[in-house]
């Protein structure tokens, strides 16, 4: 059976995430089909072509699939949805929003973040903010499967898939885009790099989170936050890693500031080196770090970006 | 305008779950049990609408075994005005629980409902996303805030760059993010007066449904622990460990 793969997409560019999702696809095993919805996403579509494992790709362009609004996209999803076994995306805030929509559509069950696929039909997913890794087996003959980025390693771009254009025009009444408020930034996104500098409450404020940036530049790092940096508006919601925001995984993860709470593991605690600067030595994310520096932030933050 | 909550019973966010050691499942013996803290915002947001005007009824429901009820009470406690308990043994994931409020929506006929975007035992996040498809309604996922406008609902996502905002029309289907509001704790008095409104319990069967998931668990495992490493007495110490040790700088 083939395998169709949603792509992901932000800003005119394919995202990462999708040579991450044709990596999963690809343990899975089969014809790998890739969908890029959007309006005009013809280059989107030929930097899906290239992908390594994509043997075609399917390009619905159209102004109903703007911004990838959950109805329409799950009204296509489904329409093309019986010509596969399996249909893939990354568990991104699109892929979360639609992918259940079209399972329920299809009466079948979904899938959440699979980090490792066992056979096509049993995959392994985090549950209970990963503080157990369950197996699971379905029964299903529509696998629909959201996946983890940093579960599988992207696949590379020595590809020459064909591009094929899907007519299916899914009406929409129910739902309308009003507004993007998209935060700017010249740094890496969280989820694809490979260095995350990331502050907790114990940043006091806002305007502390300066003391982050010199450090980022220097390490070409992005840069994170706790829910409670989050909550206490210091930074922007898309800023969060944790159970419940963004998952990263990068070579190397400096928490600041951060004590460790379970929902804030369960975002970073498969980054390969953890590093914690927290004044508090019985803070739980010493736990887990590799390299605990119990140290005040605003003294040692300005020598850490000097010495860099 | 009728609101409906959608209720889940899960394990209390500050336990540090363990799996049992047969690795059939996470061992719940005498863990902490409470409402899933993203239900939590939905029933505070319900209330406010409420507060507002906006909302004339609150109906809480939830899908799961007798002792669930205790978090419908928590819900009539927190404003509610009444409860539907789907009672149920067997194990219930997302579709299952979809497709019975998928059932209570066409009895009840809510102008909104609102549901948390995520459970914290199975972390799915798909159980808004599929009764608005049983229901062929508009969704609004990750809220950050909802305004009832006339017939319509401005609904503000919290998306991966940023925010976004979506129009859709009502009824509609609603799931909370974290800022969404701060909810409040009931207080002693509203939890006796809780005790005396009406909870209804129905079956599966009643509703013609099966929830039962058909997704089969076939193991549980904890995860790859982590070995807690060493503290540096200093920022060289640091970063000449980084450099020489891990190799990452
Ligand atoms: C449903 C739910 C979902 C959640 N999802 C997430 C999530 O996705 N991500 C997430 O992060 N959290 C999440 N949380 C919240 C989580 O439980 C914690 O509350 C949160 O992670 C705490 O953030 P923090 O470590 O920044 O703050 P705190 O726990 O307050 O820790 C601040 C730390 O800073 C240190 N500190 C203070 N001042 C200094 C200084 N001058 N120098 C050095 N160190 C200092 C302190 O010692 C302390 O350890 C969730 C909670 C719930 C209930
Ligand atoms: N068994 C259930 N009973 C009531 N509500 C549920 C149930 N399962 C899920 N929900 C609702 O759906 C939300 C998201 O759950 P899920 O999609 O399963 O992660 C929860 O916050 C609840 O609002």
């Amino acid at each position: 059976m083939s395998i169709l793969v949603l792509a992901e997409h932000h800003d005119g560019a394919l995202a990462v995430a999708t040579a991450h999702v044709v990596a999963a696809a690809q343990a899975i095993g089969g014809d790998i089909h890739v969908l890029v919805a959007g309006e005009n996403v013809g280059a989107i579509a030929e930097a899906a072509a290239k992908l390594d494992g994509v043997a075609k790709v399917l390009v619905a362009d159209n102004a109903a699939y703007a911004h990838l609004l959950a109805e329409p996209t799950a009204a296509l999803l489904s329409e093309l949805a019986g010509d596969y076994g399996h249909l893939l995306a990354a568990a991104s805030t699109n892929g979360k929003n639609v992918l259940p929509r079209v399972a329920a559509l299809k009466d079948v069950a979904q899938i959440s973040e699979i980090i490792a696929v066992e056979s096509p039909d049993t995959f392994k997913r985090p549950i209970y903010a990963g503080n157990a890794i369950a197996t699971v087996q379905s029964e299903d003959t529509l696998k629909v499967i959201t996946v983890r980025s940093t579960g599988f390693d992207a696949v590379g771009e020595g590809g020459s898939a064909t591009i094929e254009a899907v007519n299916f025009v899914a009406d929409n009444t129910q739902s309308t885009f009003i507004k993007e408020e998209l935060a700017k930034s010249d740094r890496p996104e969280l989820a694809a790099a490979k260095v995350v500098v990331s502050g907790g409450r114990g940043m006091g404020n806002g305007e502390n989170f300066k003391l982050l940036d010199g450090i980022a530049d220097k390490l070409g790092a992005a840069i994170g936050a706790s829910r409670a940096a989050v909550d206490a508006g210091f930074v922007p919601n898309d800023m969060q890693v944790g159970q419940t925001g963004k998952i990263v995984a990068p070579e190397l993860y400096i928490a600041v500031g951060i004590s460790g709470a379970i929902q804030h593991l369960a975002g970073m605690k498969d980054s390969k080196v953890i590093v914690a600067i927290n004044k508090d030595e019985e803070a739980p994310i010493f736990q887990v770090a590799d390299y605990g520096l119990v140290a005040d932030l605003f003294q040692v933050l300005p020598e850490l970006e000097q010495k860099l | 305008m009728k609101v409906l909550v959608a209720v889940k019973r899960v394990t209390d966010y500050n336990v540090k779950i363990r799996v049992k050691p047969d690795n059939t499942d996470v061992d719940l013996t005498n863990v902490k049990m409470a409402m899933n803290p993203f239900c939590e915002i939905a029933v505070e947001e319900a209330v406010r609408l409420k507060e507002r005007g906006v909302a004339t009824e609150i109906v809480a429901v939830t899908i799961g075994p007798k002792a669930a009820q205790e978090q419908l009470r928590t819900a009539l406690a927190l404003g509610a005005d009444r409860a539907i308990h789907v009672q149920t043994d067997d194990r219930v994931e997302s579709l299952g629980a979809a497709k019975a409020l998928a059932k209570l929506v066409e009895e009840e006929q809510p102008g909104l409902v609102i549901l948390g975007k995520q459970a914290i035992d199975t972390d799915n996040n798909q159980t808004g996303q599929m009764l608005a498809a049983l229901s062929g309604l508009p969704q609004g996922t990750f809220a950050s805030e909802v305004v009832v406008e006339g017939d319509k609902l401005k609904v503000t996502r919290e998306v991966d760059g940023g925010m976004q905002i979506i129009e859709l029309s009502l009824p509609a289907i609603v799931t909370s993010d974290l800022r969404l509001n701060e909810p409040r704790y009931a207080k002693l008095p509203d939890i006796m007066k809780a005790k005396k409104k009406p909870l209804d319990v129905k079956t599966p069967e009643d509703l013609g449904i099966e929830v039962a998931s058909k997704v089969k668990l076939l193991k549980v495992e904890p995860p790859a622990e982590r070995q807690g490493g060493v503290k540096v007495g200093s920022v060289d110490e640091l970063i000449d460990k980084l450099k020489n040790e891990a190799k990452v700088l």
